[in-house]
């Protein structure tokens, strides 16, 4: 009996519960965010929708009563005006005030936005299918940014983790408390860069240079998407930008200027020496599923019509020079975009190796980074 | 229906085959054209052209058919002045179509000069983009080098544009005459000032075809030729088309004219016509203007 | 408005009404009422088709990761589901509309010119035809959305892409034809006495709107050219490399794109405001508000595009002025809204199912322009841009705002169409069915939206995994309940029900019903007189 009711309790308690966890577990409303400027996008968010909700009751509730009182089964003749010019007159002036109120807190929150003035770093920020590029103006670091989440969890074949799609290789470093300007582009299509808890969505245009900025206050980890619909990747290229405090950033700048500088200088030995079959493989086979899969697919077969085959056919099982040119310089005016500046030349080496004797290609070729390295100085 | 030969009524006419034939060819021609695009950019040969050829045939036969049926009502004095009215009225509302077609264009011309160009060229909002993309692009317009580095030479307006300019005026000038001697029933006069009417459109077209191939082979101002081309060769080619049609409208009223029809009061194909190619003519001189001049 | 009589001997009228049989009365008619028919079938199976994209939409959205379709095969369905509901469903219902009742409402005997209605409508679908063939060309079809922004659609987009600009030209052609033909009926065709401020507001809206669509279709035929020539022909309207900008694309397509959803929102008001009168047995209450309410928003149409583009970095100053005239809107859409409350309001109302959608309507639309104004404050749009917000909005205007007044108008003119009743109850179900399932699709939308889930994402973060089945199943229920509406329409075009009489709504007022239902192939061969 006892145990009965302490269970019924705990049952409706539980009933009572649940909804509130739950509302707490999903995040239902907009982010409050972690600058100044997302806080007043999220005041002006909660201002304006409780007056859309006052408007909205006030104007439901008014159809309710008349439903509920005006209706003929009770009996009611109805009435036969049709005009009021006073009333009419009214609410025609009072909702361009309340537009008005709305208004002004706007513009002045945009104005503050737009003001990229003064800022002490500045990030250029280039979106293309479907990865982000990031370079720091004044530091001689620059890398790009690619979805971390692997293809057997998109396709089911292993659980989801955490972060499942909001995940990166290599996030974007900043430092907090300092005013950091962006400078947002893009290489092929439209794409838009957006970290919602910055309160920063900006289209990343072809050939033009947006500027947004901002000042995070805590360090911490931030994650966005890419806002603008790019082609079928545009689900899988996410952002994640950690803020460090300045004394760490500085660390962590001069420690990738250094790594950078190293990577280089790794760069120049290979140059000079013949990779192994193995290493190419082994290397090219990551390269490929992280820069190429995405279009060519994993298994090479790319997409009829849109994302040439590579399996088999064309220049993977043809002219190697040919197939270096296509990938050291992109095929203008086509998805096929120049990788010379965003691989290096050993990996440049590696994946067409990988290309040329995967999926059954078996050239037996094997390409070395000297072969890059004299291919892009003939051109010159 | 009994009441078919009161003219006083609206004329609501029986049913027709002509619309419909007039769907398929549209449809053989956006599928023909859409297709023949494909193959054309691929260097293919396919079935588009046909497909496309077969709807122009279609649309052809349509509109003479269609046409026939309207004259054969009109001159069997089924039409009242209402349906003249309705038909003024259709056409007054296409040719505004029209003018928000071309105003399209323009906008692109604008936006171009006024936001673009300068963009690219560090003016606004946009002084990272001049300085990190494109450090040696000069905004200037006409825009002789593209940021990528296309160089073309611009068109003057001096000499044929303005003289194009001065024929396609005195064709409107004309055509008014024209008209004035239908008003009157001169009709001597008529065929006369139609006639030169339509000369001076195919003299126009005549010199615009020119224009195009100095612009080509001496300009190198070519359709890829950056912002400049583009605004040029479409603006331009789309008023060659509509004098392309105004003139082929023209010269199907001439032979109605041959054949005795239009008086003062029943004249409403003549007047679109002539509405049309006012506007085109209209058009002409906002071009001149704005893509040749300024 | 004034109160409309007509003289009675229209009535003589029935012993000349012989109308053609078979196929060729379809595929050759002048007539205005077989034209409108003609319409409503096609939209209706438009909407089918297009509903049934969507359904792969949510079926794929159902759970996070990729399970049933591609990428790019989703971005396919996401755009030919916008395009075929745009352009396929929604505005072919509202001509089926206009041609059907503008002539019965201002007393004329056709449209004013037949065999261009006719062409006008026989191109639609010739026009879908291509535009569904263009995904079976190798690299499938559009898949840019149906807003095509360059240079997706340019560069970067599939060979069909040719297909898909000539579709969208004669169908742009199909829209103009229409207009014209319903702007001149309207001027040059009303009987005797009907003068401007006496037409209903449908006819009203629909007036406004033709000139609308005359005013920017064109707009739209200019920029699918453009991206024609810049894919196919070497320009660079959209290339910076050749001194374009691909926001210029944006700037031509959204000046098309905005008046584009208030053609789809004016003609409904029509419709609404000529059912809550009918059943709340009193006048409209501020015609000629209406009217200059109507055209204010259109006027106001033309100088708000650009809110579509908050983020694209225009200049702070032009995002300030599109944003002040959007919320300018608010105001004479609201002016309707309070007009109808105050129809309502002392009314003696009777909840037949024109009369629930049309309720619905005025509550839903509401709850899509508020938040329509929350997405008009520009800083707080850079939150809402791209996401399910957006999404939850527009179909709250579109779904339950269009779609629920072109449901009404069907059950309102019904018996006027078929000659019978149609069966109440599977109507009430029909309704309720719809619209509570309609809110659980479409307004969890909002949370996801809020919570940053971005809109055209055929994949995303497990956060949003449960809302998304929610409105995956929403979908579902909203989508076959709409099988309900099928079976009361099949019912009464196989004559199955009641006879109807001449005017079936006690409160119902227009020239409309003073000629027998079903109304008679020809009507008012000599106009009526309207004092
Ligand atoms: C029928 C279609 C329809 C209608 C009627 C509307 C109506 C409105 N829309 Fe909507 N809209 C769309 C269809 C429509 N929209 C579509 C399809 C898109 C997305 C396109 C795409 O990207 O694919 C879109 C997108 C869209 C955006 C861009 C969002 C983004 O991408 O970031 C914006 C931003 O301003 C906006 C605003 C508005 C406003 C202010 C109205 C106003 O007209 C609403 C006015 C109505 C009211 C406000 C309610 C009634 C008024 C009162 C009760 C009075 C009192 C109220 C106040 C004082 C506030 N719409
Ligand atoms: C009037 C226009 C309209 C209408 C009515 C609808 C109706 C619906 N829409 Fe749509 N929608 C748009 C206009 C419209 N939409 C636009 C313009 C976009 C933007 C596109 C873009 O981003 O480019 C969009 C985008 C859009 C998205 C976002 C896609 C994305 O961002 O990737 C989603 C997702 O849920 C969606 C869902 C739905 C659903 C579930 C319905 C439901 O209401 C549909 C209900 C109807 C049915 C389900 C049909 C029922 C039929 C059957 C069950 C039987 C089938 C049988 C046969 C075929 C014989 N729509
Ligand atoms: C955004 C999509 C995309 C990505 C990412 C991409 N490619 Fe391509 N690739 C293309 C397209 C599109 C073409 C076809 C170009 C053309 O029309 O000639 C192409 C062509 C090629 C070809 C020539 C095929 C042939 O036989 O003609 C090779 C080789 C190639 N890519 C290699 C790569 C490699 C290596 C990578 C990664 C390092 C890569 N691609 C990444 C889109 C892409
Ligand atoms: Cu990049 Cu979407
Ligand atoms: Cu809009």
């Amino acid at each position: 009996m006892k145990t009965r009711r302490t269970s019924l309790l705990a049952g409706l308690l539980a009933l009572v519960a649940t909804p509130v966890a739950w509302a707490n577990d999903l995040q239902l409303n907009m982010t409050q965010g972690s600058t100044d400027m997302s806080q007043h996008v999220y005041g002006l968010h909660m201002l304006v929708f409780y007056i859309c909700v006052v408007i909205g009751v006030l104007v439901f509730g008014t159809m309710f009563v008349s439903i509920f009182r005006h209706r003929k089964s009770r009996g009611v003749t109805p009435a036969k005006f049709h005009d009021n010019v006073k009333v009419e007159i009214a609410w025609t002036v009072i909702p361009f005030l309340i537009l008005v109120a709305m208004a002004v807190p706007a513009t002045i929150t945009l104005f503050e936005m737009d003001d990229t003035d003064d800022s002490d770093l500045t990030v250029v920020v280039t979106g293309s299918q479907w990865r982000w590029h990031y370079s720091y103006l004044d530091h001689d670091v620059e890398f790009q940014s690619i979805l971390a989440t692997q293809n057997e969890q998109i396709y089911g074949r292993l659980p989801k983790t955490e972060n499942y799609l909001s995940e990166v290789d290599r996030p974007l470093v900043i430092p907090t408390d300092t005013k950091v300007r962006f400078l947002i582009t893009s290489e092929d299509v439209i794409h838009s860069w957006w970290v919602p808890e910055f309160a920063i969505k900006k289209d990343a245009n072809p050939g033009y240079i947006n500027e947004v900025w901002t000042r995070v206050n805590e360090p911490g980890i931030y994650r966005g998407v890419c806002a603008e619909l790019c082609g079928q990747g545009h689900a899988f290229m996410p952002i994640v930008v950690i803020a460090k405090e300045p004394a760490e950033f500085q660390e962590w700048i001069n420690a990738e200027e250094e790594r950078l500088a190293a990577e280089r200088a790794e760069e120049e030995r290979l140059l000079s020496m013949n990779m192994s079959m193995d290493q190419l493989m082994e290397t090219g086979r990551n390269i490929y599923l992280a820069q190429c899969a995405a279009c060519h697919q994993p298994n090479g077969q790319g997409i009829p019509g849109v994302f040439p085959r590579l399996a088999g056919e064309g220049v993977s099982v043809g002219d190697r020079t040919q197939h270096i040119d296509i990938v050291v310089n992109g095929v203008s005016g086509t998805a096929m975009q120049s990788f010379q500046n965003s691989l290096s030349m050993s990996e440049i080496a590696a994946v067409i190796t990988y290309e040329r004797n995967a999926w059954g290609n078996d050239t037996g070729d094997a390409v070395q980074p000297a072969d890059i390295h004299n291919f892009i100085q003939g051109n010159q | 229906m009994s009441t078919e030969h009161n003219p006083t009524k609206y004329y609501v006419p029986d049913q027709s085959i002509w619309p419909i034939i007039g769907a398929i060819a549209l449809g053989l021609i956006a599928f023909g054209a859409g297709h023949y695009t494909i193959e054309y950019s691929k260097e293919e040969a396919g079935f588009g052209h046909y497909v496309l050829g077969a709807g122009l045939l279609v649309l052809v036969i349509m509109l003479v058919g269609w046409f026939g049926d309207q004259i054969r009502e009109s001159r069997a004095g089924l039409y009242n002045t209402q349906l003249g009215q309705s038909y003024r009225q259709g056409m007054l509302w296409f040719i505004f179509s029209e003018v928000m077609f071309f105003l399209a264009f323009f906008g692109a011309l604008f936006y171009a000069r006024m936001i673009a160009v300068p963009w690219l060229g560090g003016a606004g909002n946009n002084e990272m983009t001049g300085e990190i993309i494109w450090p040696t692009f000069e905004a200037i317009w006409p825009l002789t080098t593209t940021p990528d580095g296309t160089t073309t030479e611009a068109m003057g307006w001096f000499g044929l544009p303005l003289l194009n300019t001065i024929i396609l005026v005195i064709s409107s000038v004309t055509l008014h005459f024209a008209h004035h001697a239908l008003e009157v029933g001169k009709r001597g006069t008529l065929k006369t000032w139609l006639f030169i009417t339509i000369a001076l459109g195919l003299v126009f077209l005549f010199f615009q075809g020119y224009e195009y191939y100095h612009a080509y082979h001496d300009l190198g101002l070519t359709l890829q030729s950056g912002i400049y081309g583009n605004t040029f060769f479409l603006l331009t080619g789309f008023h060659g088309l509509h004098v392309t049609l105004g003139a082929i409208l023209l010269i199907v009223m001439f032979g109605r004219v041959l054949a005795g029809h239009f008086d003062k009061d029943n004249q409403f194909a003549f007047m679109a016509a002539a509405w049309y190619w006012h506007f085109v003519d209209v058009v002409w001189i906002c071009l001149f203007v704005f893509v040749y001049i300024l | 408005m004034s109160t409309v009589v007509a003289d009675a001997h229209d009535a003589h009228d029935e012993h000349h009404d012989h109308k053609p049989t078979g196929i060729k009365r379809w595929i050759f008619t002048t007539n205005h009422k077989d034209i409108g028919t003609l319409y409503l079938w096609f939209s209706f199976i438009m909407f089918l088709l297009g509903g049934s994209f969507a359904l792969m939409i949510r079926m794929e959205l159902f759970q996070p990761g990729m399970q049933v379709i591609d990428p790019h095969f989703f971005n396919q369905m996401t755009t030919m589901h916008g395009v075929i509901m745009v352009f396929g469903a929604v505005m072919p219902a509202f001509t089926g509309l206009a041609n059907w009742m503008v002539p019965l409402m201002i007393g004329a005997p056709d449209m004013a010119l037949p065999r261009m209605n006719n062409w006008s409508f026989w191109i639609l679908p010739v026009a879908f035809l291509i535009m569904l063939s263009s995904m079976f060309v190798p690299g499938g079809g559009p898949a840019f959305g149906w807003t095509f922004y360059a240079p997706l659609s340019t560069t970067y987009s599939a060979d069909s892409t040719a297909l898909f600009v000539f579709a969208m030209h004669i169908m742009g052609m199909s829209s103009i034809m229409g207009a014209i033909n319903v702007i001149v009926t309207i001027m040059n065709m009303r009987a005797p006495g009907m003068t401007y401020m006496k037409m209903p507001l449908f006819v009203w809206t629909w007036f406004i709107t033709a000139f609308l669509l005359i005013a920017v279709m064109p707009v739209l035929a200019g920029v699918v050219t453009m991206v024609l020539t810049d894919k196919f022909f070497g320009t660079s309207f959209f290339a910076a490399a050749g001194g374009g900008d691909p926001v210029l694309f944006q700037h031509l397509f959204w000046f098309f794109g905005h008046p584009e959803v208030y053609i789809m929102i004016l003609p409904s008001f029509g419709i609404v405001s000529a059912i809550i009168p009918a059943f709340a047995r009193k006048p409209l209450f501020g015609y000629a508000s209406m009217v200059y309410a109507t055209a204010s928003i259109a006027g106001l149409s033309f100088l708000v595009w650009a809110h579509h583009m908050f983020t694209t970095g225009m200049p702070t100053v032009a995002s300030l002025m599109f944003m002040y005239m959007t919320m300018l809107i608010a105001v004479p859409t609201g002016v309707k809204v309070f007009n109808w409350v105050s129809t309502m309001w002392r009314g003696a109302m009777t909840f037949e199912t024109p009369m629930l959608f049309a309720i619905a309507f005025v509550i839903l639309f509401t709850i899509g322009g508020l938040s329509g104004i929350m997405l008009a404050i520009t800083p707080v749009d850079y939150q809402y841009h791209d996401t399910y917000f957006v999404v939850a909005h527009f179909h709250y205007v579109l779904v339950s705002g269009a779609v629920f007044s072109i449901m009404a108008a069907a059950y309102y003119w019904l018996p006027k169409w078929s000659g019978v009743m149609y069966d109440e109850g599977l109507a009430k179900l029909h309704f309720w069915c719809s619209l509570i399932s309609v809110n659980i699709l479409f307004f969890p939308m909002h949370f996801v939206g809020l919570a940053g889930m971005p809109r055209r994402y055929p994949d995303y973060a497990l956060q949003f995994a449960d809302i998304n089945a929610i409105v995956s199943v929403g979908g579902f229920l909203f989508g076959f309940s709409q099988l309900i509406f099928l079976a009361v329409v099949l019912k009464c075009a196989m004559k199955k029900g009641e006879k109807a009489p001449a005017k079936p709504w006690e409160g119902a007022e227009g020239l409309e019903w003073t000629v027998p239902s079903p109304a008679p192939y020809h009507t008012f061969d000599t106009p009526p007189e309207v004092k």
